[in-house]
């Protein structure tokens, strides 16, 4: 009975976290974006338009809900949350101190790398309950990206499984060391590649290629099913940074106490600005090239990463 | 051609074999289609098999409507023609008005013609750069781009005080001569330009990505842009070295030393360099047109406003940025044309998409089409 009381709260703390996560990362975006296209961003509501998310995210939850007459309605209103629902789960096992996951489970690498790919269905099914060609191309191209960058993504954290001999994410940050940093940079640049191709972002963002197919898969969602979507985004980008942050450098290992949390929390907001930096630096690719870069690229990448740990785990 | 269109064709391959084809309707209002441009695509997977354009949506019968009024009265319509180079328009069609009626044309006025067409060219090819980089997912680049076309009409504005449709080029001269301070504005402007195209050259066209994007997309072959007509960076981009301006010289540009680039691969990437090397040469001829120039009169005094030139024909043309612009002129001796022709380039490029197109993905398509670079005021008229 704890265990359920401890999930809804924790459930909530991460949608929580989430909102507020997207809340300052679409005003981040916006900031740094503007900085790179020499504009200035939001600047009207609130101290250098840090309420501007709040205000369009109350226009976003007072707007119609609606939804198209040819749309498989059912299925059209559960796909924003099965897309969120799973991102909003993996957080749950990221550690944000050291000792201190809310979930503390032996198989987390394995429940972060496999609930957020549960996401691609509700895609997917946005895609299809739309009836329309835009979305179900997007919802097609997406299924075939994500499923593609599940694997380099899961092989680049599967090097932690080997050196700490654990997949409890609390045994490899206890467990972490300094030089694991240069040994496992092959991996970090496939992590960070493959999170963003992961989350549809640019420039992996052929499901909802603004250019070609208006909005992709969610391009009938309108309201507050869309600012699901974009929670869903920023969630994921959001885990992407706190997990890489905490396995690949080790804050709470190098910095005892509140320091190394204020150390980790810099660590994420340095890496998801990277993954922004690509978005708004690069050109988008085709699918065909994006699915070269997964499979000629970024696996065996991945693959020669895990053999390089593979070799240096028996010395040590 | 019905509006609704079925999304699938049940369509018989060159093998016999019957296959189900996606069709997607593209536009008239669709982010990449640069207007009102609608395309039906037919897709085999992500394979375009089929792509056809559907114009006319922008039709506003500026040609007849130029028959119901005087030859000044005319000028403002052709703004609204390439409303992207409205001053290439208005040039044409007052080199017709010119060469129909025999006005002459102060040299000053020429020297002014120069100069606002090849700023104008600078505009026209930063949109067409920022649409591809757009087109493509880059839009900081569109960005950077709209930034130096803003500089542009900043200058038209300071010049004749519009920003879009100019009204400038008039028959007999130009409407207004530059102001106070305005010279050292442009030159200010073009030195400033070199160095951003520099940054937009290694922004985009360095890049891994935009080489994978674009090249070998799209592929022209030179006899080919020879054979559709094609003109402007489309037909250069092909490696056909053919630019009014050095192959029929008009106006005062045989005294200026400019170089004409073009391509070799006829490839989407080729187009959209092109059009970046050019602007560095319009940056030159501006340049030497401010330094060779004279004062004088801007307009011929004592045209009448009313033109009635002889019975008669004309025609005339000049290098807009999209290609060879011309504009056929009958008068049958009264104040109004009998009949305006306009040769579009645009639409001429845009015939080619259905060939470049073809076997290409999704994707691509939206790149090729911003590579031709269609206006669709132009295409439709």
């Amino acid at each position: 009975m704890s265990g359920l009381v401890w999930g809804v709260v924790w459930g909530l703390a991460a949608g929580v976290l989430i909102a507020i996560a997207a809340l300052i990362g679409v005003w981040w975006e916006r900031k740094f974006s503007g900085a790179i296209q020499m504009r200035i961003g939001p600047q009207e509501l609130g101290p250098a338009g840090l309420l501007q998310t709040l205000a369009d995210t109350v226009k976003l939850v007072l707007k119609e809900d609606i939804i198209p007459g040819r749309a498989d309605v059912t299925v059209f209103r559960i796909a924003p949350l099965i897309v969120f629902a799973p991102i909003a789960m993996s957080l749950v096992v990221v550690p944000y101190a050291a000792g201190f996951a809310p979930l503390d489970t032996s198989v987390g690498i394995l429940f972060f790398m496999a609930v957020p790919a549960v996401s691609v269905i509700g895609v997917m099914l946005a895609g299809w309950s739309s009836r329309n060609t835009y979305a179900s191309i997007g919802g097609v191209r997406a299924a075939a990206q994500m499923i593609s960058y599940e694997l380099p993504r899961t092989l680049s954290v599967l090097p932690f499984v080997l050196l700490a001999g654990s997949m409890r994410p609390l045994d490899i940050v206890a467990a972490w060391q300094w030089w694991w940093v240069p040994l496992l940079a092959i991996g970090f640049v496939v992590y960070l590649i493959s999170s963003v191709a992961e989350l549809n972002r640019g420039p992996f963002d052929l499901p909802e290629a603004e250019s070609e197919l208006v909005a992709g898969y969610f391009a009938d969602y309108s309201g507050i099913r869309w600012a699901i979507f974009m929670m869903a985004e920023y969630g994921g980008l959001l885990a992407a940074a706190v997990f890489g942050a905490a396995l690949f450098f080790g804050p709470f290992s190098l910095l005892p106490g509140a320091a190394g949390v204020v150390l980790f929390v810099i660590l994420s907001a340095v890496l998801a600005t990277v993954m922004m930096w690509a978005k708004w630096t690069f050109p988008r690719m085709r699918p065909d090239q994006l699915m070269g870069v997964a499979w000629k690229v970024l696996t065996p990448m991945a693959l020669v990463q895990l053999v390089l740990v593979g070799a240096v785990v028996p010395w040590l | 051609m019905p509006l609704d269109v079925e999304s699938r064709e049940a369509v018989e391959t060159a093998e016999g074999e019957v296959v189900d084809e996606l069709v997607v309707n593209v536009g008239p209002s669709h982010p990449s289609t640069h207007g009102v441009c609608r395309v039906i695509i037919h897709l085999d997977g992500e394979i375009v098999t089929r792509a056809e354009p559907v114009i006319g949506y922008l039709h506003r019968g500026i040609e007849k409507m130029a028959e119901n009024r005087t030859y000044l009265q005319v000028v403002p319509l052709t703004d609204r023609l390439d409303y992207v180079g409205s001053m290439y328009s208005n040039w044409a069609y007052c080199r017709s008005v010119e060469r129909l009626a025999d006005i002459p044309v102060p040299e000053r006025a020429e020297y002014l013609r120069v100069i606002v067409c090849e700023l104008q060219r600078i505009a026209s090819h930063m949109m067409a750069i920022g649409s591809n980089g757009a087109d493509t997912g880059a839009l900081t680049l569109f960005v950077y781009a709209f930034d130096q076309r803003e500089h542009v009409v900043e200058l038209f504005e300071e010049l004749c005080g519009q920003r879009l449709t100019y009204n400038y080029v008039r028959p007999g001269g130009v409407s207004h001569d530059m102001p106070e301070g305005w010279a050292d504005d442009v030159r200010a402007f073009t030195a400033a330009h070199r160095s951003a195209l520099a940054e937009m050259d290694k922004l985009f066209f360095g890049n891994v990505i935009t080489r994978g994007r674009l090249k070998g997309i799209g592929v022209l072959s030179a006899d080919d842009a020879v054979a559709w007509g094609a003109s402007g960076p489309v037909a250069r981009g092909s490696g056909v070295n053919w630019d009014l301006r050095k192959h029929d010289p008009y106006s005062v540009y045989p005294r200026f030393d400019f170089d004409i680039p073009t391509g070799t691969d006829g490839d989407c990437y080729d187009r959209a360099r092109v059009r970046l090397y050019e602007c560095y040469e319009s940056c030159r001829i501006i340049e030497q047109a401010l330094a060779q120039m004279q004062p004088g009169p801007h307009r011929t005094e004592g045209l009448p406003r009313l033109i009635a030139p002889p019975p008669g024909d004309a025609y005339d043309h000049i290098e807009s940025a999209r290609g060879a612009l011309g504009v056929y002129l009958v008068s049958d001796g009264s104040t109004r044309p009998y009949r305006m022709k306009v040769r579009s380039p645009a639409f001429c490029n845009l015939a080619l998409l259905p060939t470049l197109a073809e076997g290409h993905m999704l994707s691509d398509l939206v790149a090729i089409l911003g590579s031709l670079d269609p206006v669709f005021g132009e295409v439709d008229r």
